[in-house]
């Protein structure tokens, strides 16, 4: 049996109040493989946005390890960890994090400025993906002069751009409404099943959920059983 | 331009009445710098001007003390002095008290071979010379009273009372920036002839003289021959160099120049926090985007090159602005209180400073905001919003 993509073992995770600790994770183990597309939900304070955090390289554990394609991230220092994040993963917030003053092009243009590209290719790569989600007529137009969605698919299009092996996902229709939000959960599962890419979304939404190959119940930091 | 410059272009102008204020006060923190470092070296432009090869004797009681006349030829002796000359301060003003400026009595052709930074044309240089009346005013003088070639000045007397007139031969202009060009010299000769007539005790007496020396390295063997000279004479004589001469002027206000100086540091260190506040409001509020970069892989370095250039925007306007205003600023100082300051030149070291002063203040503002960003968790700088 070969090893899963993602491959997490004994992973714990705690955190201060005053002098109590309080577990947020406990003891997780969860693989997940190439290609899949997982929603992991719970109730608001079962851990389900630490873990993603913790996958996707942002945050540390107390204890445990994250395999991912054969490397422990959990052993990496900071330098290490964040050339890591920017080679492997992208990130698609709730609120979408654009940055205000850069066009929806910049933006998306953003991520590459850390790779060895000229100023020609990131563009022409960063408008490619503005295409591919839907928004060639918007390239030029800043954060504040989209919708929601619009601004969620530049989002996805910036987490895009460096062609990362996962996605993660925060909560990424927790701001919008209902028909911006299927734009969105459509996309993803485009970019899962066209591209790929592994996709962890974090969500409240059972209907958002719906969209992933695996959903998983986080409660009071502890990981359901998987289903058979 | 690169993505990253222009994005922290951008960020500085994000808020722009706080921007906008904040560069103004930086303009007038280098504005206030500028004229008051100005203001300092204006103070100590006597000691600047002080030439190495030139040392002055006096009397060694006190400088109201005179010397006899009869000394100018023991110290032309002395070994080492190549040329001497004397003088009086003379202490008039022209028509009313407040038109008050220095006036020197001098030997008047040993005083030019000595003092070559006084620049007179040819012809007036003669003119000077050979007309016992005669008088030679600076530039600026000349200039500030309309006075003309040829003109009659009658100066009123102080020290030696009554009025004097002189007919104005020439006008002088510094050799550089640092003469003072507010200068009035007439022959001590004239003097003199005037004092046996009307106080006779008082004649042949000289408040200083001026000696030249071959090499600056001689100053303290040569000063040691003159006062040895006349030691335990009536009058003993203290010779020290002519920067120490005009240090001795400038340290009776010493402690006002410190604390001008110490106004200018105080005024750069205000505007040091006004805009380390700025920047931390500034940071602060985009604490989220900061940590949106992180997790697009920018790292420690990239975060705290676009929070230093921003501050860098923002003092580096605020210096220009302050720079550009200084120059109008000094015109204006030079022309209103030319009396006080009659060498009021903004140096170039003062404009260095004020850059330094740019680029320290954007540092030290940055400092703190970038380590703000750098240490804080990527995790909980994102729910900021959330």
């Amino acid at each position: 049996m070969s090893a899963p993509f993602i491959g997490i073992r004994g992973l714990s995770k705690s955190y201060m109040r005053g002098e109590r600790a309080l577990p947020v994770l406990k003891n997780i183990n969860l693989d997940i493989a190439a290609g899949e597309f997982l929603a992991l939900m719970g109730p608001s304070g079962s851990g389900k946005s630490t873990l993603l955090n913790l996958i996707a390289g942002i945050d540390r554990a107390d204890d445990g390890s994250i395999a991912i394609e054969g490397v422990d991230i959990t052993t990496l220092g900071e330098a290490s960890l964040t050339a890591w994040r920017s080679d492997h993963v992208g990130f698609i917030f709730q609120f979408y994090n654009l940055i205000p003053v850069l066009t929806a092009l910049e933006n998306v243009e953003l991520p590459l400025v850390l790779k060895e590209m000229s100023r020609k290719e990131r563009k022409e790569r960063a408008s490619l993906l503005l295409g591919l989600v839907g928004l060639s007529e918007r390239v030029d137009h800043y954060p504040g002069q989209l919708s929601g969605g619009e601004q969620q698919r530049v989002a996805i299009a910036r987490a895009m751009v460096t062609d990362p092996s996962i996605l993660v996902a925060d909560e990424p229709t927790g701001d919008l409404d209902r028909a911006s939000a299927e734009e969105v959960l459509n996309l993803m599962r485009r970019v899962n099943e066209e591209f790929g890419k592994v996709v962890i979304m974090v969500t409240h939404d059972p209907r958002a959920a719906e969209k992933a190959h695996v959903i998983r119940h986080l409660e009071k930091g502890v990981l359901n059983a998987a289903p058979h | 331009m690169p993505l990253l410059i222009k994005m922290l272009l951008k960020n500085a102008f994000r808020h722009g009445l706080r921007t906008g204020l904040t560069i103004a006060g930086m303009t007038i923190a280098i504005l206030a710098f500028g004229i008051l470092t100005t203001v300092v070296d204006a103070w100590y432009a006597g000691v600047e001007a002080s030439r190495a090869n030139r040392l002055i004797t006096r009397n060694a009681i006190s400088l109201t003390f005179e010397l006899p006349l009869s000394y100018y030829d023991k110290i032309r002796q002395v070994e080492g002095a190549t040329k001497v000359s004397y003088g009086n301060w003379f202490g008039a003003f022209y028509k009313e008290e407040r038109n008050f400026f220095a006036n020197f009595a001098m030997e008047a052709q040993s005083h030019l071979d000595i003092v070559t930074e006084l620049v007179l044309r040819p012809e007036e240089r003669d003119a000077y010379i050979k007309d016992r009346r005669g008088a030679i005013a600076g530039r600026k003088l000349a200039e500030r009273f309309g006075w003309e070639i040829g003109d009659l000045v009658a100066l009123t007397g102080t020290i030696f009372p009554g009025d004097w007139e002189f007919v104005l031969r020439g006008i002088y202009k510094g050799r550089d920036e640092t003469v003072d060009e507010s200068i009035f010299f007439f022959h001590w000769d004239y003097l003199n002839e005037s004092l046996r007539e009307t106080m006779p005790e008082r004649a042949g007496q000289v408040g200083f003289y001026i000696i030249e020396i071959a090499r600056p390295e001689l100053a303290g063997a040569v000063s040691k021959r003159v006062d040895s000279l006349f030691k335990n004479s009536l009058a003993e004589t203290l010779t020290e160099t002519e920067r120490a001469f005009a240090m001795s002027f400038v340290t009776m206000t010493e402690a006002i120049m410190t604390a001008i100086q110490l106004v200018s540091i105080v005024v750069i260190v205000i505007i040091m926090a006004v805009t380390a506040n700025t920047m931390a409001m500034s940071v602060r509020e985009r604490l989220s985007e900061f940590a949106a970069l992180k997790t697009l892989g920018f790292n420690r370095a990239h975060l705290s090159f676009l929070i230093f250039g921003e501050a860098m925007v923002i003092t580096s306007l605020g210096a220009a602005l302050g720079i550009a205003l200084t120059f109008p600023a000094a015109q204006l100082f030079r022309s209103e209180l030319g009396q006080f300051f009659p060498v009021f030149n903004i140096k170039p070291a003062t404009i260095y400073m004020d850059i330094a002063a740019a680029v320290i203040v954007a540092s030290v503002s940055a400092v703190i905001p970038s380590y703000r960003v750098a240490a804080a968790p990527i995790t909980a700088a994102l729910r900021r919003i959330a």
